[in-house]
């Protein structure tokens, strides 16, 4: 109880800190909403803009055809470029893809001789290549056959399109049906600035409180170090889950339109969790450094894996093994997975608490191990 | 003769605060001139001014006969004003060795070779700081740090020194040995004047001149002995309370000490063989000692011979090493909270929460010490009226004048009202008159209530109040005695004779402890006295000033007849010669950057972060960072079950893209086992699948994707469609028909520069990017912060060092790890893909080169803009993580962004240096492939540091 007592006063006391510096609390609300938004919204589609070159050596109505074909949003509008020009304009990156008709291509294919189309593909867009390729060769497919059927008798030709009878795959795409890019980014987006806010406010309270001598001051008193560091745990944690609640209902839900299928109050719970165990890292962090400046390349050392290894950047499935055991240890791993889960697909309780548990436990052994630290990195100062 | 300082009306406004109120006054030349007044009075300000560090607000001020606010006057009059800011060492780079530090200086001012040897060797043997050439500044006693300061502020040979409190914090012995030093420079350069403000006021007899000020104003000015003729008074101190206002006076004129009556019971501190070593450093050394209950006992030391080291331990916030410590009889115990309520600690700095007002400090000590509301609220009224807080109880408590808030702090320490009081140099910086006044609060403590009182101090007439004190050295205690004792052994009959003695002997004898910084150097022990000493006129003020009437106050430094500096050591060199100042000089941007680098070498663990931390993030982001898609969790829903339909399904599972899950059952199986994220994508085969086909009919499958994650989503759909097609060509194979004859084209694709299609060749180069922008850029903010933070910025107000010189010369350094940076990733980055690079290395160096220098520029820009290191952290971590981990083209090409986020990645530098090092790496280009991304990275240098510049105020608030 006295515990509780004094973990509630000196919190008080956090709170006043963040809240009276006005230049501070302007930049976390920004973060929450202006750069959450901009993220968000900045990320297209799988395959969006793609630029494209088509080098037109048949200029025939086919392959004409063919290149009004790509348009946007998927494609930019097609530049024709000579046949030397291909892969000069690849290295400076200014196409994606090129692609190369050879001459005499629509009367081969009338005489169905098979000519050959290539498609140059830009293969350090990782993302971008694969699927565009795909893209590419069913819009192309699709132009023969309708320029075939068009003309000729409904001969039904072409790679993609198989014999007769014909099975057809309709997919479809639960919980986003559009593929909506802003929908799940506004969740890693909010991860990045959670993430980055909570560990840098808590972590640096506790390096100026050492810096500016207060923490001896705190020392002495009746007080218990794991009480020290709960206050700074709630007192930030109350802040940023408030500037989280404020992103989730203006930008996510009202700005960017992404509809919550699960519940808002167990989203809330988890991210109360996730800011415990992220404020904890915090706290362990500014234990270890022992300068400002040690403190802020500690900051970027874990919270920048924790960012681009979540799995909001790239799917955790495609980790090496070995580093996918390391990634479990990352707290925001398990948010991307439970906020997905709640927020898309609607889970319970009964489906995330593994998630739940996992943070609640990791944050759980930060804090202890920042509270081992904590005397220590104490007596080390004298 | 004209004055050096003349100041007509100058008003200085901060906030509501009048720091100046229309102060106007004429310097003498060639004098030495003292600054008297309490804290908070504007004496720092007024310094600050004259020495050019802030900007004028009200009022005219000309210096060495020019107007200060012209900016060409002060770059002209910049060489001949020395200054040395209020702080021990604040103006030193305490990583720096003693040697560095002077060499910078000298750099500044633009000594060549030659002169900057000669001075440096001429003045660290006159001060006795020659021996200890090779120590960091941050390790030196106090004292000697005010002499290395002295010496930078020397080194150039200024017409006017201007020394703001350098005897502040600093023991006897050191405080002495910096006045006698400062009458040998005066002596070797009469025509030198000297701007000095105090806090002690037997320094202040010494001095030619005087100005008293208070609340912002000018009392009065005049010789020392004009204002006690005025004032009709016999010493500096009374003829200064009598300058005061009525109000502030204080009634009485001196402190009453009621005997100690002895007190029954076990002493309230002992402590036997109390030992703390760092390393092997013995900071402490076998201290013993026993406080009675009640006692008011004194500690005295130089600065840094143990005292705080010792108190710390009593209060258990340092372990010991050996010896032990009981309080009321029972073992210090650091877990035992009880006891810590037994106790009240104040410590050397304001330890209080500076952001919080007086009153909320007081409630929020009073809820952490449990005392019950109405208990706290009537003890809190009791102190506030006692400590005289009543006026300032809604103020922001980081505002008060130190004064104040050691009352402050004072009456937080003995809030709950504890039996011990343990005072770390409470008094440290605090003028005469509050002092007196915390003294009497001390003795109400003591008498009244029977509170035990530890407390350390470096003012001897604080030494005298205590009922016994002991001096401290080297870790040890010399001697231990009622002050009144001490003071009758020594043969002036003053404490601080008595100090300074007993000091001297322990260094003599050499045993007393090693010989480590705190030891107070020798003054020029090496120099052989010059038996012709220099004819020049001696301007000492007279060496027969009357020694002070109270045994407590200190003889007056300056009359102290045994020159222990030669003052031809001081004079013999030819002076330096006088430049005219450039606007920018390379060697002054030089002497910053090697500075910089120094210190940044100081910090090997803050390099190790840099470099092996950018290592490991290289490894795992190329490793982790992988849009390669594997093991894709698919189910069926297969309401057919034919052979047509296994024969179909078989297609998927035959790749090791998907990887089978257990057979969904029904619909609503396939919604919770999505819903679990236990299927990434669901294939449903209708009934009648395997008849229809049989019989001819076109049938439709359907597959729901788990759309949750986009980017999944896309790829999932793309493999999912892949795999259909080779299903219907595994189906026509078996038909007989190979499906290739019935095509009427071919299509090739061809994956240029990544045959295999690996991430991990797009990813791995495009890491460093990151890397190198968020790294240097934040070291870059942070170190210009940390300088605005801790004080050091000052020496780039007060020398002629402009804005370019400062921000490019801290620039160099990490422009230059930056670059070392980039060949230590290139070589991760090699070993990871396996192959060498493909393309130019000579462009991939002189891009990292382009890219550091436009990073750093970043974080000058950024350390322009903030105050603190905390908000530099903030802002240069917040503005560029999502800029250079989303939109620099890492995962998306930035032709692909939209909005903003394209806007962005296309006016961001990492942007370009990421398609470089992609470039070099992957597409094997070569170097003038590579020129339009170098030319870009080049233009983001000015655009960032421009402003950067601009930005900088070359003179403080």
């Amino acid at each position: 109880m006295t515990s509780l007592r004094h973990i509630f006063w000196l919190g008080t006391k956090e709170l006043r800190a963040v809240l009276s510096d006005a230049a501070m609390v302007g930049l976390i609300l920004f973060t929450f909403t202006g750069m959450v938004y901009m993220q968000a919204s900045s990320m297209p589609e799988n395959v969006n803009n793609a630029s494209i070159a088509i080098v037109d050596e048949d200029n025939s109505a086919l392959t004409r055809q063919i290149a009004n074909a790509f348009y946007p949003p998927y494609f930019q509008t097609p530049d024709h470029i000579g046949a030397g020009e291909v892969i000069p304009a690849m290295d400076a990156g200014r196409y994606l893809f090129a692609l190369t008709f050879p001459p005499h291509f629509e009367a081969q294919i009338r005489r169905g001789h098979r000519p050959e189309i290539l498609i140059d593909i830009d293969a350090t867009a990782v993302m971008q290549a694969g699927l565009g390729d795909g893209y590419i060769q069913t819009i192309i497919a699709a132009e023969i056959t309708r320029f075939l059927t068009g003309t000729d008798t409904g001969t039904d030709t072409g790679t993609e399109t198989g014999t007769a009878p014909t099975v057809t795959n309709e997919i479809r795409r639960a919980y986003n049906p559009n593929g909506e890019m802003s929908w799940f980014n506004a969740i890693t987006g909010i991860l990045d600035f959670l993430n980055l806010v909570i560990i840098m406010l808590t972590g640096a309270a506790l390096v100026r409180e050492r810096e500016h001598g207060t923490i001896e001051h705190l020392m002495v008193m009746p007080l218990r170090a794991a009480e020290i560091v709960l206050a700074k745990v709630w007192a930030n944690g109350v802040i940023i889950l408030a500037a989280f609640g404020i992103s989730m209902t203006f930008v996510v839900e009202g700005w960017l339109a992404v509809p919550v299928a699960g519940s808002r109050g167990l989203l809330l719970f988890g991210a109360m969790l996730y800011i415990f165990a992220a404020s904890s890292i915090g706290i362990l962090l500014g234990t270890i450094a022992r300068t400002m400046s040690q403190f802020a390349l500690l900051v970027l050392l874990v919270v920048m894996p924790m960012m681009l290894l979540s799995g909001g950047t790239s799917p955790v499935e495609s980790q090496p093994e070995m580093l996918r055991f390391f990634t479990n240890l990352l707290p925001s791993r398990h948010y991307i997975s439970f906020a997905q889960a709640v927020v898309f697909r609607g889970a319970g309780i009964d489906i995330v608490w593994p998630d739940f548990l996992r943070i609640l436990g990791l944050g759980t052994l930060f804090l202890l191990a920042s509270l081992a630290a904590f005397r220590k990195s104490l007596s080390a100062a004298g | 003769m004209m004055p050096v300082v003349s100041a007509h009306g100058l008003s200085q406004r901060y906030g509501a605060v009048a720091a100046l109120d229309d102060i106007s006054v004429s310097v003498p030349a060639g004098q030495m001139v003292g600054l008297l007044g309490p804290d908070g009075v504007g004496k720092s300000t007024l310094l600050d001014l004259i020495a050019g560090a802030r900007v004028l607000q009200q009022g005219r001020l000309s210096v060495l006969g020019g107007d200060m606010r012209d900016a060409a006057h002060r770059r002209h009059v910049g060489p001949r004003i020395a200054y040395m800011p209020q702080g021990l060492g604040k103006n030193l780079y305490h990583a720096l060795s003693v040697a560095e530090n002077l060499e910078f200086f000298a750099n500044l001012f633009a000594l060549n070779a030659q002169e900057r040897r000669s001075q440096i060797a001429r003045l660290t043997r006159a001060t006795g700081l020659h021996p200890f050439l090779d120590r960091p500044a941050g390790k030196l006693s106090g004292g000697m740090k005010q002499k290395l300061g002295l010496c930078c502020a020397l080194l150039h040979e200024p017409d006017l020194l201007i020394l703001d409190e350098p005897t502040t914090g600093v023991d006897p012995l050191s405080r002495r040995q910096f006045w006698r030093l400062i009458a040998s420079i005066r002596a070797g350069r009469p025509h030198m004047s000297v701007l000095v403000s105090t806090a002690y006021m037997e320094e202040a007899e010494g001095f030619d001149w005087l100005v008293a000020m208070d609340a912002g104003r000018i009392l009065d000015s005049g010789s020392p002995s004009d204002l006690k003729t005025r004032t009709g008074t016999g010493d500096l101190e009374s003829a200064f309370v009598r300058l005061l206002p009525e109000d502030k006076r204080r009634n009485g004129t001196g402190l009453v000490i009621p005997p100690l009556t002895a007190a029954a019971g076990p002493p309230a501190i002992t402590a036997r063989g109390l030992t703390r070593r760092f390393g092997d450093f013995t900071a402490v050394d076998e201290v013993s000692f026993d406080i009675r209950k009640g006692e008011i006992f004194g500690f005295l030391g130089s600065n840094g011979c143990g005292k705080t080291t010792t108190m710390k331990m009593l209060t258990g916030l340092l372990p010991m090493s050996a010896g032990q410590a009981h309080l009321f009889g029972r073992p210090v115990d650091a877990a035992d909270l009880r006891a810590r309520k037994r106790v009240g600690f104040m410590s050397q700095a304001f330890s209080l929460y500076g952001e919080l007002t007086v009153r909320q400090n007081l409630d929020l000590h009073a809820r952490l010490f449990e005392l019950p509301r109405d208990r706290a609220r009537e003890r809190i009224a009791t102190l506030v009226a006692r400590f005289g807080l009543a006026p300032h109880l809604d103020l922001v408590s980081g505002d008060l004048p130190l004064g104040l808030r050691q009352r402050l702090s004072l009456a937080v320490a003995v809030l709950h009202a504890p039996e011990v009081l343990i005072l770390d140099e409470p008094t440290s910086g605090v003028d005469p008159v509050a002092r007196d006044a915390f003294w009497d609060l001390l003795v109400d403590l003591s008498r009244g209530d029977g509170v035990t009182i530890f407390i350390s101090t470096h003012f001897m007439n604080e030494a005298m109040r205590c009922d016994r004190i002991s001096l401290m050295h080297a870790g040890r205690v010399l001697v231990v005695g009622p002050p009144q004792e001490l003071a009758a052994a020594s043969p002036s009959g003053t404490v601080e004779e008595s100090f300074v003695r007993h000091i001297e002997e322990a260094i003599s004898n050499g045993g007393a402890g090693p010989p480590a910084a705190d030891a107070p150097p020798q003054i020029a022990p090496d120099l052989a006295p010059n038996p012709a000493p220099d004819p020049a006129p001696d301007p000492a003020p007279d060496p027969t000033a009357g020694p002070a009437p109270d045994p407590a106050a200190a003889p007056t430094p300056l009359t102290d007849p045994t020159p222990l500096t030669d003052p031809t050591a001081l004079t013999a060199a030819a002076p330096p010669t006088v430049r005219p100042p450039i606007r920018f000089s390379p060697r002054r941007m030089a002497a910053i950057s090697l500075r910089e680098w120094r210190e940044v070498r100081r910090d090997p663990i803050r390099l190790a972060f840099a470099f092996l931390g950018s290592i490991f993030l290289t490894v795992i982001f190329s490793l982790g960072i992988s849009m390669d898609v594997e093991d894709i969790s698919l189910a069926a829903l297969d309401f057919d079950q034919s052979p047509e339909s296994r024969e179909y399904l078989s297609s998927y599972y035959g790749s090791r893209t998907f990887s089978e899950q257990p057979p969904l059952l029904t619909r609503d199986d396939l919604i919770t086992r999505m819903a679990a994220g236990d299927v990434a994508a669901a294939i449903e085969i209708p009934p009648g699948f395997g008849r229809d086909l049989k019989q001819g009919r076109s049938v439709t499958v359907s597959t729901w994707l788990d759309g949750a994650n986009t980017t999944r989503a896309g790829t999932v759909e793309a493999y999912v469609s892949g795999a259909h097609l080779a299903a219907l060509q595994d189906r026509s194979r078996r038909a007989g028909l190979d499906p290739d004859d019935l095509a009427v084209y071919e299509a090739h694709s061809r994956y240029r520069y990544n045959p295999s299609f690996e991430s991990i060749r797009a990813i791995a180069p495009a890491v460093p990017a990151i890397l190198l922008m968020m790294f240097p850029a934040i070291l870059m903010a942070i170190s210009v912060a940390r300088e605005k933070e801790i004080g050091t910025i000052t020496n780039f107000y007060v020398t002629p060092t402009s804005r370019a010189e400062f921000l490019i010369g801290k620039q160099i350094p990490y422009v230059l790890i930056a670059v070392l940076n980039t060949i230590s990733l290139s070589a991760v980055v090699t070993l990871e893909l396996g192959t060498a690079m493909k393309g130019s290395p000579a462009a991939l160096v002189l891009g990292a080169f382009l890219y550091g220098a436009a990073v750093t520029s970043y974080g000058l820009l950024i350390s322009s803009i903030t105050r603190t290191q905390v908000s530099a952290i903030f802002a240069a971590a917040i503005l560029s993580m999502m800029p250079t981990t989303q939109f620099s083209g890492m995962v998306q090409p930035i032709s692909t962004l939209e909005g903003a986020g394209q806007w962005i990645g296309q006016l961001w530098p990492a942007s370009y240096f990421m398609h470089l090092s992609v470039g070099t790496y992957t597409k094997g280009l070569s170097f003038a492939q590579l020129l339009p991304d170098m030319m870009a990275l080049a233009a983001f240098t000015p655009v960032f540091l421009i402003p950067a510049i601009l930005l900088l105020r070359k003179q403080g608030k």
